[in-house]
């Protein structure tokens, strides 16, 4: 929105970040369930394995289609992102490729090949091959997916706060691949990606199988899944939230002007007040409406009731150029992945109570309700997280290194306009598509096709029983 | 050359490169040519079709990550360079890409009564990328210029490729399935090779008639006589798969991979015969791989890697085609 206003839309520039943030924005929102779910999987199928319960291979069976559907989306829109960098970003390369160009490389090499190939084996190999090849294809995809995230999360973190190079005629060289790789921001952010994951995936569980509970379908699986993902979100949301204060911690480090956007903070001062609500002048330099605990953000980011923190005014530069980032999408998205991190506390917190004195049946409807609700909350949070990264490293590309400006190809204006409202149409689509089919796919589970007997024990498992041809069509 | 790392890293990989884009080629060839017959087939075939290549096309597509991947990283400036002059072709296969892709998960997902229209998508979203990998190829041939003659000639290129993706996915179901399926694919085949060697001829000819440094890459002396075992492979591989073909038909039975495995054969000779005309252009005409390679060190550490790796992917990339080989069966997730 802030970039609208200026009424710049026929900038490539301009039209080239959004289309890149939409896209980026599309992509991620199919790993952050993928990189969870494939580990969801493998322990439902290990339970399944270890006991021979059926509500484990229930929620196998239900699962594995969304996680089918999920990877498909997840891929299409990966191969876009990987050919952006040349489209929209080719200063983006030639500044920086000598690092990032490694790091890309080993992503494919060591995670998207690994996750694609075993993908085949562990979606359609299930009577193909041995149960244990089986659990290790499972295993890999999981593992690739999970490399995936490592990678790119290196390179994203290093142009967050860049190490391990020197700047020669202008271009980055790589000197130390250690100090590169590890990074100062690159354990915060992977913790916290992780996590924002395993969040997105319980969440999700939790969600449809409430959604089938209320229409009926109470099938042992189903409120095992309900019981599942309410427990994984009570134990993943704290250490999530613990992992927040450190990354912030971590970013009023080493990007300072970032902290102070998220908190709305102006002016350089001691015992600054944690800022609940307010309304930003980006104009003016300062806030409205503003609803605050005082002392409380000192307290937060320098552990002393009276500790100072750098405001925005001080990265202004003497001919009045801004060097930081623009206050509003970031101190807005901030406030809403904290108040969706808030919420999943509270709500999973509540059901894991309910559930652990009265057991699933003893959920009232409310909290029900309140779970189909949060179906894609963990969407929601990673999105708005991603944009206070993205948005509050401007106007830094790399920080310090490369300005975003001095990166963008000079494609015609109308070209990357077209092509934007294009990607933007599918992406609509395919979003809603894709919620619509993971609620019918919910609906029609109704009741659960009985498991055949040959998936029931683990012989069928194991490939002795299940080589039957009859045709079962993939769904 | 060899003592240079100047010289021999960006020989390399841009080696590497050239070996990913014709995997690629051929093996998200064939896939993308299964879903261009689509509408050449009755509901039941085209469910068949499909289990046929489920299990493959993700990881065929990664190999287009990985050869977009090498040029990023090796060629930067080319890689920018190339890619916003394609900028629209590319865009317009990427969002072909998208619909096929996702085509594959909700024509079996959705709602049954929008399976039509979900088989619709994965015909046009292969039919799409074919084209616009056709008309790259003719652009980029042409020395990325737009003027109407290049556009022409991209024209052909993307009807060439096109009918060559129908025809080497026609051969993978003639080897994937049976019965009236498999008569149809050998059809399809034998149409699409037909297709195929006009294309190849046109292409042949009008590359160095368009281009005078191409012209005397391949018809000066004395590289013509060694030269021109590419074309008289080309033609023998041509002539044994149109009998192949013929063959097949008679004997459904008997080595049903032959025409899939000639196929093969028939892309890698015309790629190469691409791959020698461009050689030393990565930009043509106007960037060698020498001049737009990135820094040694950092493409050593790509290097080392990949020559680990690379093995290992081969490696599980046939263990994945082994487990899933013979006909093609509905596929089931358990
Ligand atoms: C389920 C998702 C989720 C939830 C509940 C939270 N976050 Fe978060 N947050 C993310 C998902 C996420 C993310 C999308 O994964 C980000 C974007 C980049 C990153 O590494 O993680 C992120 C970034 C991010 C950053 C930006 C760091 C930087 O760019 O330098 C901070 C300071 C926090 N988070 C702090 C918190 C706090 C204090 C939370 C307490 C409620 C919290 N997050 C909940
Ligand atoms: C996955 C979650 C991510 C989201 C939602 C996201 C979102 C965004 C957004 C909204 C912008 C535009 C910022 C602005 O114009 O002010 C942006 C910029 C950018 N991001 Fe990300 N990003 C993500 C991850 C990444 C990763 C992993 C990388 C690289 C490895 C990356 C690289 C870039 C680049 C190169 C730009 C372009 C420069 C710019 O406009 O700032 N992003 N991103
Ligand atoms: C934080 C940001 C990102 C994360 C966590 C992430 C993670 C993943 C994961 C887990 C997958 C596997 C597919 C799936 O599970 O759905 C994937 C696919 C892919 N991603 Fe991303 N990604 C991110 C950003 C990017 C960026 C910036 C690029 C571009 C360079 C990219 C390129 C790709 C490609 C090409 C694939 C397809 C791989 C295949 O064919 O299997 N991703 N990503």
């Amino acid at each position: 929105m802030y970039l609208l206003r200026k009424g710049e839309i026929m900038d490539p520039f301009i039209l080239s970040r959004i289309q890149f943030g939409a896209n980026i924005s599309f992509h991620i929102l199919f790993p952050t369930i993928t990189i969870a779910l494939g580990w969801m999987l493998l322990f439902f199928k290990l339970r399944f394995n270890a006991t021979g319960d059926d509500r484990w291979m229930e929620n196998y069976r239900f699962w594995v289609k969304v996680f089918a559907l999920t990877f498909a989306m997840g891929v299409v829109s990966g191969i876009t992102m990987s050919f952006q960098f040349g489209t929209n970003w080719p200063g983006f390369m030639e500044t920086v490729g000598n690092v990032a160009g490694p790091l890309l490389a080993y992503e494919v090499l060591t995670a998207f090949f690994l996750e694609a190939v075993f993908l085949g084996i562990m979606l359609f190999g299930f009577n193909k091959v041995p149960n244990w090849v089986h659990t290790l294809a499972t295993f890999l995809v999981a593992f690739g997916t999970t490399m995936s995230a490592f990678w790119i999360l290196v390179l994203n973190s290093w142009m967050h706060t860049p190490a391990g190079f020197e700047i020669r005629d202008g271009i980055v060289h790589a000197t130390d691949w250690l100090a590169i790789i590890f990074n100062p921001s690159m354990p915060y952010r992977l913790a916290h990606m992780l996590l924002a994951s395993g969040l997105t995936a319980a969440f999700l569980i939790g969600g449809i199988s409430a959604f089938r509970y209320l229409r009926g379908d109470k099938a042992s699986g189903v409120r095992l899944g309900i019981k599942f993902s309410m427990i994984v979100a009570a134990t993943l949301i704290p250490v999530q939230i613990f992992m927040g204060d450190m990354h912030g911690l971590n970013t009023l480090e080493h990007q300072p002007a970032k902290v102070a956007a998220m908190e709305g903070n102006w002016e350089t001062k001691s015992n600054v007040p944690l800022i609940l609500f307010a309304v930003p002048d980006e104009e003016n330099r300062e806030n409205n409406f503003e609803v605050s605990i005082p002392n409380l953000a000192s307290i937060i980011l320098t552990h002393k009731a009276d500790g100072v923190v750098l405001g925005l005014n001080d990265f202004v530069e003497e001919d009045g150029t801004v060097m930081h980032p623009p206050v509003n999408p970031v101190f807005w998205s901030f406030r809403v992945m904290v108040g969706m991190g808030m919420a999943m506390l509270a709500l999973s917190w509540l059901a894991t109570a309910i559930i652990w004195r009265r057991g699933v049946d003893g959920l009232p409807k409310l909290v029900l309700f309140g779970m189909v609700g949060m179906t894609f909350s963990g969407w929601v949070a990673t999105l708005a997280g991603w944009y206070v990264t993205e948005i509050g490293r401007q106007p830094w590309l790399v920080t310090g290194v490369l300005d975003t400006k001095a990166a963008v190809g000079d494609v015609p204006a109308a070209m990357v306009f077209s092509t934007l409202v294009l990607y933007l149409i599918t992406y609509a689509v395919l979003t809603v598509t894709y919620i619509l089919v993971i609620f019918y796919l919910a609906k029609k589970a109704k009741g659960g096709a009985p498991l055949d007997d040959r998936a029931r024990t683990p012989e069928a498992l194991a490939g002795i029983v299940g080589k039957s041809d009859a045709p079962v069509p993939a769904e | 050359m060899f003592d240079d790392p100047n010289q021999y890293l960006p020989f390399i990989f841009a080696a590497l490169m050239g070996v990913s884009i014709l995997i690629y080629v051929v093996l998200d060839g064939f896939d993308l040519g299964v879903g261009i017959l689509m509408p050449f087939a009755n509901d039941e075939e085209k469910d068949i079709m499909v289990s046929s290549i489920g299990p493959f096309w993700d990881a065929n597509e990664t190999w287009l990550v990985l050869a977009i991947g090498l040029l990023l990283v090796a060629f930067p400036v080319a890689h920018g360079e190339i890619l916003t002059a394609l900028y629209l072709p590319a865009t317009l296969m990427l969002i072909g890409l998208i619909l096929r892709g996702v085509a594959f998960e909700f024509r079996v997902k959705a709602p049954k009564h929008y399976k039509d229209l979900w088989n619709w998508a994965f015909f046009a979203g292969s039919l799409i990328t074919a084209l616009c990998q056709g008309a790259m190829l003719g652009i980029y041939i042409m020395g990325l210029n737009f003027t109407t003659w290049t556009l022409a000639f991209a024209a052909l290129c993307a009807g060439c490729i096109t009918v060559g993706y129908s025809m080497i996915g026609g051969t993978w179901l003639a080897m994937k399935t049976i019965g009236d399926l498999q008569m149809k694919a050998i059809d399809w085949s034998r149409r699409g090779l037909i297709g195929a060697i006009m294309g190849i001829g046109l292409v042949s000819l009008a590359t160095p008639l368009v281009s005078p440094r191409i012209f005397d890459k391949w018809f000066a002396l004395p590289q013509l006589f060694y030269l021109s075992i590419i074309p008289i492979l080309t033609v023998a591989v041509v002539v044994l798969l149109w009998f192949a073909i013929h063959r097949l038909e008679r004997e459904p039975r008997i080595k049903p991979g032959q025409p899939f495995y000639l196929s093969m054969l028939l892309f890698c000779f015309a790629y190469i015969g691409l791959a020698y005309s461009f050689y030393p252009y990565i930009v043509p005409e106007k960037m060698t791989i020498y001049e737009s390679a990135s820094a040694p060190e950092s493409l050593w550490i790509i290097l080392v890697g990949t020559i680990f790796v690379l093995p290992t992917i081969l490696a599980y990339t046939a263990l994945a085609y082994y487990v899933f080989r013979g006909k093609a069966k509905q596929l089931t997730y358990y």
